[in-house]
This record gives structure tokens, C-alpha cells and sequence, in this order.
């Protein structure tokens, strides 16, 4: 049987507010542990909630940034179930009238662009953070789980997906633009690896050409782009497995294990009915009034998919614009270098090419390197000039980013300039002549390949600073 | 027509053991209340809109302002078990 994907992603995103989401503790994961709780997010009785207004800003303007229909009025409910990581035993959420619905986002894998719509984003907190102790380390073995609640109440936004994603590709796509477009929203600082953005995917699979969708299986615990596709990949496989073999998929949350590469079976969840959602007795209505939509809508920056566009218009090829526009720091360093006067393609090629070659091998943000805008228009001005070759410009790039100093200086101290001064190369050119006469009457004669016998010696006798073009249009001048 | 209500499930959701006379007490009390429940639905609503709130209030919020938490000893001494800074609870994987 040919199967075919249907996939679904859960986005949750950490809100980078001063404070939590319904009480005044301050949001701050390096502090030590439950030192930011009171009895708002402690769950003891009698305390009350009250919202966050920036948490309600920034979700709209998520919402906005994803196409969404912002409701006009929304509340929240309550989702209940046990887990000690969740000290009221429900988490405040949003059930029916989330604060955003019904949007999309255009993602492209292999130059094909596919709308995959938005379902909702919700406004919810965060749980606090468990540590399984156990003589294994891992979760089935724990003898102990010990809590921190620092975490409980933090201001949690969840994007919802249709399930119109198609292939792991697309997938892992998907969830890159829309980290992208969250980060450049400045909401959250959005990093996988310390779990301020969690991807969660639901993956079925259904015969080829078929409309009813098969068993959904939740898959979790994937901490980079690469383990989402990875995992959303051996789960499709893993399900057409079942079936092919007369089996049935069992609806079930599934763990990726990075390590073994396979998704395990996890505790069977509690079906949506049993969370018993009802509107939160505590918390008023929430009413987003146009005028204020429009405030919030004044607030977006440019995003990712317009400033890529903009670039191109620049005349920036397609990739370099995309990696750009996605990326904080490039798009800041690429701003600054153009309003320093240097030319949009030569900046893109260095910021996309040796730069990000360099932040990656040092471990490095760009922000945190000696380079700057500056830096890069007169890096390109000098080549401009003839004055360094861009071979010479590449490794003089490497010693700014390591904070040797400006390019004029850091050119000069290794030695780099290239001499494209007339006279200098001129005298360079005539010493050269007069010591090779024979070859220069062949070359005369119409020898043409002598030339590069020629620049070669000049380059010589420069110790290979001198500009090739500038020699070789020199030579020619001394044939004509 | 009664509800059929599956009082064992609604104990077990909340964690509450109940003994067989228990069962059969609160089946008979909440289906009292479902019973009002489906009365009141029989009510013509159309274009009334749902109330969420007994309050006819919006946006109550607060600013984006850090305050004082709890101190920490004294919230950890409240709890049944803690150790270095954090509470210690058993291991919470939920095996039913
Ligand atoms: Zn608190």
C-alpha cells in the first residue's frame, strides 16, 4: 500500500514578559530554584489570577504575524488533571475562544510553496520544571521527582496547526519559518535547546488518493529542527509498518529517543473530554476591541517573508535574502553594512558565506564579534578600489570578526594591500620587461600565452601584491 | 429521562476514593443536578449569547511588573517533603 502523511504541528512558546502570567514573579530561569513563587502559582487557596496585559499584546501579535483572526472576545477555562509539576492540579488555558484563529503561513521545501493553515493560537501558563531522580536517570526508573516551580504560570502561547503538512520536510520547515517569525517578533527568544519554543507533531497516515484520516499518534520530546524531521520520518514509517502487517495504530503520545532514533510508547493520554474544561470562574473576559488590535498591529516589525522580498529587490539572490531575513544577527549586520554604503550583494556573500562560517566554528553570535556594518563597506570598498584581491578580502574578514581591528589596519599589518597604484606597477612592469626581452618579442610577436608568464614574474617581484587585471592591462599597453 | 452519569470515572478523574454506597449516593445527587442542567437547556437561547462570567466586565489586567515572591523557606516548609530548594514529591509518571 502507498501511503500518504498527514501532519499536524503544536507549537508552545515561553513569553519573554518581565513577569508571569497571572501573578507579579518575575520570569527567570537562572534563578535559583522556587525562589520565583507565591501563592498565585503555588495553587494555594484563595489566591487569585490576574492577566498579564503584555502576555495578551504579544499573542495578538503573534496571532498578526500568522495571518490570524484575532477574536473580539475570549476567555479562558480550565484544564484539569494531576501532575506534580502542576500545583493547582488544573492549568489555566483556553478552550473554545482562543485569543487567535484561523490563520496561515506559506512554507517552501525544494522551490514548491505550500499554504499550511493556522488553526488557533492560545493564551496558557507554563507547568514547573520536574527532575526524575532514579539510579538510571531516566523517567520509568525514578525513585523520586523533585520540583521547581519557577517555571509554573510563565506565560505560554500554543500555535495549533491544520493538519495540512505532508512530509517530515515540510514539517521541520514549518516549524523553522514559524520559530523564525516568533523570534523576529522579539516575544520570546524562541531556543529550542533550552525548550522556550517545544514542537510537538501528531502524524498519521492514510492510503494515497484517500480523504478519512487515519489514527493520530502524538510524537514529543524533539529538541532541534533535525530530530522533528527525523522523528516525524520513522514514524510514518513506523505506522505504515503497523499496517502493512494487518495491524492497527494505536492513538497514543509517542517520546522520540534521539540516541536509539525511535519513538517509544508513552503513559496512554487522558482523552480531551476528561480534561473537563470549564471557564475559569477567576479570570474575567478578555476583549481585544479593534482599536486596540490596531495598536498592536502598529507594533509589528517588518517580518521575515516581506524583508526577504526586500532584499531580493536589492538585488540579493533568493538564498542569501532568505538566510538573511531569517536570521537576528545576519539581518542586523546586513542592515548596518548597507546603511554604511556597502554594496547589498557583496555584503550578502560575506555575511551568508565566510561570517556565518565563522560564527559557527567559534560558537559565536555575529553580535558578539568585533565586526561591524562599518567594517563591512570599507572591506568592500577596498576591493572596490582594487586595493585588496577577494581572496586577500576573505582572510582580512577573518582577523576583523577576531578583533584585530578595522580592515585598513588589519589589511596592512598582514600585509595584504594589493598595489594598484599606476606608477608602481608600471616601473614593476618595465623591470620585468627588461629582464625577459626574448619572451617579451615572442609575446609581441603574438605568443599570447606568454601574458601569464608575464603578471606571474610581476607578481614576483611584488611578492604577489600587485592587482593581476591592473598587470595584465598594463603588459598589453607596452605590446600595443 | 435520567442521565446515566459513570460516577467510578468522575471519582477516579479527581483522585477520590468512594465506597459502593458513596457511589450510588452521589450518582443519585449529581443526577439530580444533570437533571437541572438539561432542563435549563431546554430554554429557547437563540441569540443569547453565552455567559462566561456573572460579572458584565472586561479586561481586568495587570502591568508587566515583577513583585516580591514568597521566601523560600518558609513555602518549603510547608510541604510534606523538600530537599535542596526544591519540593520532593514520588515519582510522578502517571502509570494507570
Ligand atoms: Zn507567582
Amino acid at each position: 500500500m502507498k501511503w500518504e502523511p498527514v501532519i499536524g504541528i503544536e507549537v508552545h512558546v515561553e513569553l519573554e514578559t518581565q513577569s508571569k502570567m497571572f501573578c507579579g514573579c518575575a520570569v527567570d530561569f537562572e534563578a535559583e530554584p522556587n525562589t520565583n513563587v507565591c501563592p498565585v502559582c503555588l495553587g494555594l487557596p484563595g489566591a487569585l489570577p490576574v492577566p498579564n496585559r503584555t502576555a495578551i499584546e504579544w499573542i495578538t501579535k503573534i496571532g498578526l504575524a500568522f495571518n490570524c483572526s484575532i477574536s473580539e472576545r475570549s476567555q479562558f477555562h480550565r484544564k484539569n488533571y494531576f501532575y506534580s509539576d502542576q500545583p493547582k492540579n488544573y492549568q489555566i488555558s483556553q478552550f473554545d475562544v482562543p485569543v487567535c484563529h484561523d490563520g496561515w503561513i506559506d512554507v517552501t521545501v525544494d522551490g514548491e510553496t505550500s499554504r499550511i493553515r493556522v488553526n488557533r493560537a492560545h493564551m496558557e501558563e507554563d507547568t514547573g520544571k520536574s527532575i526524575h531522580v532514579g539510579e538510571s536517570g531516566r523517567i520509568h526508573s525514578a525513585t523520586e521527582t523533585l520540583l521547581n516551580f519557577n517555571r509554573a504560570g510563565v506565560p505560554l502561547v500554543e500555535i495549533v496547526s491544520e493538519a495540512d503538512i505532508r512530509s517530515a520536510a515540510q514539517a521541520r520547515a514549518y516549524a523553522q519559518d514559524l520559530r523564525t517569525v516568533v523570534a523576529a517578533l522579539g516575544v520570546s527568544d524562541a531556543k529550542l535547546e533550552e525548550g522556550s519554543i517545544r514542537f510537538d507533531a501528531n502524524v498519521s497516515i492514510r492510503p494515497v488518493g484517500t480523504e478519512p484520516f487515519g489514527t493520530k499518534v502524538e510524537v514529543k520530546n524533539m529538541n532541534s529542527f533535525r530530530s522533528l524531521e527525523r522523528a516525524v520520518d520513522y514514524e510514518i514509517l513506523r505506522q505504515a509498518d503497523v499496517l502493512d502487517q494487518g495491524g492497527t495504530v494505536d492513538q497514543e503520545t509517542r517520546h522520540w529517543d534521539e540516541g536509539e532514533g525511535v519513538t517509544h510508547s508513552m503513559r496512554s493520554k487522558e482523552g480531551s473530554s476528561d480534561y473537563r474544561y470549564f471557564p475559569e470562574p477567576d479570570l474575567l473576559p478578555i476583549e481585544v476591541t479593534e482599536e486596540w488590535r490596531n495598536e498592536i498591529a502598529a507594533t509589528l516589525p517588518e517580518l521575515p517573508s516581506a524583508r526577504a522580498a526586500r532584499y531580493v529587490g536589492l538585488g540579493v539572490d533568493a538564498d542569501s535574502a532568505t538566510s538573511l531575513a531569517g536570521s537576528e544577527p545576519l539581518m542586523v549586520m546586513f542592515e548596518s553594512s548597507l546603511a554604511a554604503g556597502a554594496p547589498a550583494q557583496v555584503a550578502a556573500n560575506w555575511l551568508t558565506g565566510e561570517v556565518t562560517a565563522w560564527s559557527r566554528r567559534e560558537s559565536t553570535d555575529i553580535t558578539d564579534s568585533a565586526l561591524t556594518g562599518q567594517h563591512v563597506a570599507q572591506l568592500a570598498a577596498m576591493v572596490e578600489a582594487n586595493s585588496l584581491s577577494s581572496t586577500a578580502a576573505k582572510e582580512v574578514l577573518g582577523h576583523v570578526l577576531a578583533g584585530e581591528g578595522d580592515p585598513a589596519d588589519v589589511a596592512a599589518a598582514h600585509d595584504l594591500i594589493q598595489i594598484s597604484d599606476s606608477g608602481a606597477l608600471e616601473s614593476a612592469v618595465d623591470q620585468v620587461i627588461g629582464e625577459n626581452e626574448d619572451q617579451f618579442a615572442r609575446l609581441a610577436g603574438g605568443e599570447d600565452k606568454l601574458i601569464g608568464f608575464f603578471v606571474g614574474q610581476v607578481m614576483r617581484v611584488t611578492g604577489g601584491k600587485a592587482d593581476p587585471r591592473a598587470v595584465t592591462d598594463i603588459i598589453r599597453s607596452r605590446i600595443g | 429521562m435520567p442521565i446515566e452519569i459513570d460516577i467510578a470515572h468522575v471519582a477516579r478523574l479527581a483522585r477520590i476514593e468512594l465506597s459502593d454506597q458513596q457511589l450510588a449516593d452521589y450518582r443519585a445527587q449529581l443526577g439530580v443536578i444533570l437533571d437541572h442542567a438539561a432542563r435549563v437547556q431546554e430554554l429557547p437561547t437563540d441569540g443569547v449569547a453565552p455567559t462566561s462570567h456573572p460579572l458584565d466586565m472586561v479586561n481586568a489586567f495587570r502591568d508587566d511588573v515583577v513583585s516580591p515572591s514568597l521566601d523560600r523557606d518558609e513555602v518549603l516548609s510547608q510541604a510534606p517533603d523538600a530537599i535542596n530548594g526544591f519540593f520532593r514529591v514520588p515519582p510522578s509518571l502517571d502509570n494507570e
